[in-house]
C-alpha cells in the first residue's frame, strides 16, 4: 500500500498520465497539419488509457484497506479526505490542475512541451521503479516507461515534419 | 483445445497493443508499406479475437461498438480493475 501513495504521482501529478492525455487532446485543435492532429489525438488517447491503468493499480493496491491500513501506509490524511476513493492528486496531496499543462496554440512550442513532458514522465517511472519493493508492479511500470520513450520519438518526428514543412514553405 | 478466458483476454491485449503502436508509427510514417501491411494484418486478427471472446463472454466495448454477445451483460462484474 505504500506504493499506492507514490502512484498518485502518475494519477494526478504534474507529469501524470492525466496531465499528458489532457495536454495532447487539448493541443490537437490548433495543430496545422493532419499528421500532428492525428499524433496528438492518438497519443492523447493512449495516455488516458494509461491513466485508467494507474487508477486500476491504485484500486487493486487499496482494495479492502481499512482506515488503520491507510494510516500505517502514511496515508491517514488521504483517508480522511477520500476514504477508499481515488482522487486526482499528486503523491504529496496537491490536487490536479490544468496549470500543469500549456496549450500555447503555437505548434513548435506545444510539440517542444510534449517532448519535455514525455521525458518527465519517463524519469518519474524510473523513480517509481527504483523505489518499489513490489515485484508485481515492476512490469506495468516498465511498460509505461517504455511507452514514454516511444512517444518521445513520435513527437520528435512530428516536430521534424513541422519544421521541414516550414522550411519548404519559406523557400518557395 | 479450448482457450481459457484469461488466455483470450491476454491475446486481445497483445494484439491491441501491437495495433496501437503501429498506428502511432503510421501517423508519422504514412508511406511505410510494411507498417501498413502489418497494421492491416494485426487489426484483422484483433477483431477476430475480440469477436471470438465476445460471442462467449459478452461485450468488451459498449456505445454500439463490438459485439454484445448473447446477453446485454456489460454492466456485470468483474470490472477491469477488480
Amino acid at each position: 500500500m505504500r506504493m499506492a501513495k507514490l502512484f498518485f504521482a502518475q494519477y494526478g501529478g504534474a507529469d501524470s498520465e492525466l496531465s499528458a492525455g489532457m495536454r495532447y487532446l487539448a493541443q490537437r485543435y490548433s495543430m496545422p497539419l493532419d499528421t500532428l492532429k492525428a499524433l496528438l489525438t492518438d497519443i492523447g488517447t493512449e495516455e488516458l488509457g494509461h491513466w485508467e491503468m494507474i487508477g486500476a493499480m491504485i484500486a487493486q493496491l487499496t482494495a479492502g484497506a481499512t482506515a488503520q491500513d491507510y494510516k500505517a501506509a502514511g496515508m491517514g490524511d488521504y483517508y480522511v479526505g477520500h476514504q477508499n476513493g481515488i482522487y486526482p492528486q499528486d503523491a504529496s496531496g496537491v490536487p490536479f490542475t490544468a496549470a500543469y499543462i500549456q496549450v500555447k496554440g503555437d505548434p513548435v512550442a506545444d510539440l517542444t512541451e510534449d517532448l519535455a513532458a514525455e521525458q518527465k514522465a519517463r524519469a518519474t517511472y524510473e523513480s517509481l521503479m527504483r523505489i518499489t519493493d513490489d515485484p508485481d508492479v515492476i512490469d506495468p511500470l516498465r511498460f509505461l516507461r517504455e511507452r514514454e520513450i516511444v512517444h518521445f520519438e513520435r513527437f520528435g518526428e512530428g516536430l521534424d515534419i513541422l519544421q521541414r514543412m516550414h522550411i519548404n514553405c519559406h523557400t518557395k | 483445445m479450448q482457450k481459457s478466458r484469461e488466455y483470450m483476454l491476454r491475446e486481445i491485449q497483445e494484439l491491441s497493443f501491437i495495433c496501437v503502436d503501429l498506428n502511432l508509427f503510421l501517423d508519422t510514417h504514412p508511406d511505410n508499406k510494411r507498417a501498413a501491411m502489418d497494421y492491416s494484418g494485426y487489426s484483422q486478427k484483433l477483431n477476430a479475437s475480440k469477436r471470438e471472446y465476445e460471442e462467449m463472454y459478452g461485450a468488451l466495448s459498449n456505445f454500439g461498438e463490438g459485439y454484445h454477445g448473447p446477453d446485454f451483460n456489460w454492466t456485470e462484474s468483474p470490472w477491469p480493475w477488480e
